[in-house]
């Protein structure tokens, strides 16, 4: 029973994705299958409770010690299930009753933060492994949702394709770090670094797990396929998995990062710094060249990527906590861009040019100042999200002597304030009277839902951010904790 | 208690109206007569802080001090000392006639432009009130997104290019202005101004020479480029030539150079000191570029775009001289700049209300036609030249003999400059209001002043009047808070400012 309540979020998004499947297949065939999404929604709610109450657990493992809740692993659920909620609200607006397979969307969005959860509470990699997968695969199919269109299954065949590799990768370096150490759990590898000499097969370990997951969190040079596949997969869809699954991702490079492989951290450092570097660099110039809206955020995505990996380098608690403040609002802003681009771009994509979001402050004042919003803080400027994850990244780094990722990252963020200005200019420039940004449908209730929320948190993150810090350092210091206590 | 929190009230008022205004309805003129009163509110608000300003102290007053996030150490620090006094006051008046000057021009999209309006003073505000450098780096920052935004929406040609631009200008080196901010943070484990101030003077050990060189060229880059200092001036004109008149008048100047008073000869006397002889020639070079490029325009906003440029050189100059009477007449100019300068915009966009151009070849012998306007246009192009008993007067006199000692080869050039700006001024002058009446004068029905623009407008010339004949009573204050400026920079302080200002009304009064 004890052990149950280690899992219990997902146990109770489990059943809450097979209630959605059950409902789904005893629904008439011709039934309006909306209310599945706030059946969806219900259940998330229940797993952020459960998550929430999980901070009341006392520190501690269950199923023979391959999950552990501690501050971390709460912190990165309670964000997890932030951003599905509001994907599942997002969803709810973009769609009709038509929409086909709207009772697996909803449930493969379940089931798949389940797998993100789960890889951020394991504590044995093979365990991560199982989890990584549970998350990928939901992805994959998801991305290939608009069976109708020709990019979405381009791109969810693309993902697939890649992803599997990736996966691959991570199963390899798990196996070398075995080879190396004689377990895959994340406190018996870092005990049993300390004396060992096999480094050579450590290292290899190393280098896989790296590339496997600098692909989950498209991290340069392992990017490429971020563009397409964001093109191609519903907007609803690239909410969740643009953010989700990498906030998972870097949850685990942290805790192997910090908590299994620390000793070898002259060995790391050195790697994600330059991961870093080319992320930040390629990911901006990527996104200068952009027209379309969605192509130029998957861009951006990588170079914030890179600055996530910044705090990596920073080798101080400051620096875990650095990150995992920085996923959160990474998390709440481009949640919040997608839901307008959902909203705005349609299920079926029809308007995703940057010109073509030219005017949207006049036809829909709502829709135009909250993108915005989320464009301010996604340049970073002050009172927002995307500005204290930023200052906190760079400070910590800074701490750590890292001038020059300091000044190659901040110059960085310069360079990417023209793309995301481009846009917001282009928002309130006047448009064309015959354009079809005039004629947009008023933003229904779940969107103003996912709007108010993502808009909150970035606006109580970038000025009142006290509490989130707190509970992000909490977090850091459980992995240093675990790390020290070697 | 009023004493304890005015800062706040004057610095939050106008965003909480931009909040209200978000929910007023579109209809009538609401949203102006509630714009209007939020900034005539904190107007008076902040009319309590020279009244209860304790002008024989040193340091900040009205001080705000509290803990807002632990862990990194950023403190919620407000304050003013004589340099912002006066800024925070420019500011707040100048709110209040951005609206009246709004009032019509501004019939489309009220409600997002009030909204941005506001929100705009009190980024301005904040910026000089706030003492720790987070805040201040929060505040200075988003004093750039209402005006990017207010240039996209309202620019009539290339809105949105000037709004790239003129964002992308003061970004950009703004990255590393906080790479600076954060090293001195790693570096003493404070973002707080004054304990900042007292490590760098007193624990200099803490800092190497070479870093401590590169931030404070970090500070200044940032700084700059905001005033605009000559080679980086490349936004000034698309800006204000494309932002609404009431945002065009407070887009340059008083926020660049009070952050070079306040944190590069605050911070980092010694090597403000070393890039003193660039920054003089960079500020004669724009004061002289400026002059001539302005007598070759016929566009009026470009003109005034360029004399803006001129004159904000003369307050670098007054600057980088490190005389007390210098710095003294820096900062004078700083806000007359503001006052004169914010007149002459509202005054040309008056002219394009009425007559559709800025070109200044349509017209011709307006003087007749528009007695009162003319009147208007002729006072504030006799203070923007510096005549006697105007308040251009009292900032020129002091830059230039302040400084005369130090460098008088580069005060002999500003002064060929001085000249200059009387040429194009006055030959303007002589074209829109004197002369024949041109075709467009004749055609077009002549509409004098009303009542709200001569409210708008006669306080204004009221000011640059006042200000002229009662200077010190604006420069004590100032002189107290930037005579440890120079000394600290200098060693030795030069020609006390009192001395300095009796001298220059003596000149007024000999005239």
């Amino acid at each position: 029973m004890n052990d149950a309540l280690r899992i219990l979020p997902e146990i109770v998004l489990t059943v809450a994705g097979v209630l959605v499947m059950v409902v789904d297949a005893l629904m008439p065939k011709a039934s309006n299958r909306k209310p599945l999404g706030w059946l969806a929604a219900v259940g998330i709610l229940g797993a952020l409770a459960a998550s929430w109450w999980q901070y009341r657990l006392p520190p501690g493992t269950g199923y023979f010690g391959v999950v552990q809740t501690d501050a971390f692993s709460v912190f990165f659920h309670i964000l997890i299930a932030g951003i599905v909620l509001t994907s599942v609200l997002i969803a709810l607006d973009a769609v009709t009753p038509e929409t086909e397979g709207l009772g697996e969307l909803f449930a493969l969005m379940l089931f798949g933060s389940v797998g993100m959860m789960l890889m951020t509470s394991a504590v044995e990699l093979l365990l991560v492994f199982v989890a990584l997968e549970i998350s990928s695969i939901s992805t994959y199919i998801m991305a290939g949702f608009r069976r109708k269109s020709a990019k979405s299954p381009e791109s969810a065949l693309k993902y697939f394709l890649l992803g599997s590799f990736a996966t691959a990768f991570f199963l390899y370096g798990i196996a070398l770090i075995f080879g190396a150490t004689g377990t895959t759990r994340i406190d018996g590898i870092s005990a049993a670094v300390s004396g060992n000499h096999a480094f050579g097969l450590l290292h290899g370990g190393l280098a896989m797990i790296i590339i496997g997951l600098g692909f989950k969190v498209s991290a340069a040079p392992f990017h490429v396929w971020t563009p397409d596949v964001y093109e191609g997969a519903p907007s609803p869809v690239v909410a969740l998995m643009s953010t989700g699954p990498k906030a998972a991702a870097f949850a685990v490079l942290l805790r192997i990062a910090y908590g299994a492989l620390p000793q070898l951290h002259g060995h790391w450092v050195p790697i994600l710094w330059w991961l870093a570097v080319i992320s930040m660099t390629a990911g901006n110039l990527g996104a200068l060249r952009q027209h379309n809206l969605k192509r130029m955020l998957a861009y951006s995505s990588i170079a914030h990527a890179g600055y996530i990996l910044v705090a990596f380098t920073a080798l101080s608690a400051d620096g875990v906590a650095a990150a995992s403040f920085y996923v959160v609002s990474y998390g709440a802003m481009n949640v919040g861009m997608f839901a307008v681009i959902s909203h705005v771009g349609g299920y079926d994509d029809h308007l995703t040019a940057i010109e073509d979001y030219r005017g949207l402050g006049y036809s829909s004042p709502l829709l135009g100042g909250a993108m915005t919003l989320f464009l301010i803080s996604l340049i970073g400027i002050p009172f927002t999200a995307g500005f204290f994850g930023k200052f906190y990244v760079f400070a910590a780094a800074l701490h750590s002597g890292m001038v020059w990722l300091t000044i190659v990252g901040l110059i960085n963020s310069g360079v990417a304030a023209y793309y995301y200005l481009r846009v917001a200019a282009a928002v309130y420039s006047r448009p064309a009277a015959a354009a079809p940004i005039m004629s947009l449908e008023k933003a229904s209730f779940p969107l103003q839902l996912a709007l108010l929320l993502t808009a909150a948190a970035i606006l109580i993150l970038g000025i009142v951010p006290g509490n989130v810090l707190g509970a992000a350092r909490a977090a850091a210091q459980t992995l240093s904790s675990a790390s020290d206590s070697k | 208690m009023l004493n304890d929190h005015i800062l706040t009230a004057i610095t939050l008022l106008p965003a909480a109206g931009a909040m209200v205004v978000a929910l007023l309805p579109r209809k009538g003129h609401t949203i102006q007569w509630f714009a209007l009163l939020v900034t005539l509110a904190t107007f008076v608000l902040s009319l309590h802080l020279p009244a209860h300003f304790d002008y024989a102290r040193r340091g900040f007053q009205f001080e705000e001090n509290r803990p807002w996030i632990s862990s990194p150490a950023i403190r919620y620090h407000l304050g003013v000392d004589g340099l912002s006094l006066w800024l925070v006051l420019l500011t707040t008046f100048l709110a209040v006639i951005g609206v009246l000057i709004s009032w019509r021009a501004i019939e489309t999209r009220t409600k997002e432009f009030y909204f941005l309006f506001l929100l705009q003073q009190t980024a301005m505000i904040g910026v000089f009130v706030a003492l720790d450098l987070f805040l201040y780096y929060g505040f200075w920052e988003l004093s750039l997104v209402p005006m990017a935004i207010l240039i996209a929406m309202f620019g009539p040609a290339r809105g949105r290019q000037a709004a790239l631009k003129f964002f992308l200008y003061t970004f950009l080196p703004s990255a590393l202005f906080l790479v600076a901010i954060l090293w001195l943070y790693a570096k003493t484990g404070t973002f707080d101004f004054v304990q900042l101030q007292d490590a760098l003077t007193n624990q200099p050990s803490l800092f190497s020479p070479q870093a401590l060189w590169w931030a404070s060229l970090a500070f200044l880059m940032a700084f700059a480029v905001k005033v605009p200092v000559f080679p980086l001036h490349g936004w000034l004109t698309d800006t204000i030539q494309e932002a609404p008149t009431a945002m065009a008048m407070v887009v340059a100047g008083k926020l660049g150079l009070y952050s070079i008073v306040r944190f590069n000869l605050g911070l980092f006397p010694a090597q403000a000191r070393l890039i003193a002889p660039l920054m003089i020639a960079l500020a004669v070079i724009g004061l002289l570029y400026g002059a001539l490029v302005a007598l070759a325009q016929t566009d009026m906003k470009r003109l005034v775009a360029y004399s803006i440029l001129s004159n904000l050189s003369f307050c670098t100059l007054g600057i980088f001289c490190f005389a007390v009477a210098g710095l003294n007449g820096a900062v004078f100019q700083t806000i007359n700049e503001g006052v004169t300068g914010g007149a002459f915009l509202a005054l040309v966009s008056l002219l394009y209300e009425r007559y559709g151009t800025y070109d200044m070849s349509l017209y011709g012998g307006l003087a007749s036609k528009l007695p009162m306007l003319a009147t208007l246009y002729v006072i504030t192009a006799l203070a923007l030249i510096g005549l006697p008993l105007f308040n251009g007067f009292v900032g020129e006199f002091l830059v230039l003999s302040g400084s005369f000692e130090a460098h008088p080869a580069w005060i002999a050039a500003a002064t060929i400059g001085v000249i200059l700006s009387a040429s194009y001024i006055l030959w303007m002058v002589q074209r829109i209001f004197y002369g024949q009446p041109s075709p467009l004068a004749a055609n077009r029905p002549a509409v004098d002043l009303n009542a709200r623009e001569q409210l708008m407008l006669w306080p204004m010339a009221v000011l640059m009047l006042v200000m002229g004949v009662a200077s010190p009573y604006w420069i004590r204050a100032i002189d107290g808070a930037v005579s440890g400026l120079a000394g600290t920079s200098a060693g030795t302080a030069a020609a006390p400012a009192s001395q300095a200002v009796s001298a220059a009304a003596a000149g007024q009064e000999t005239q």
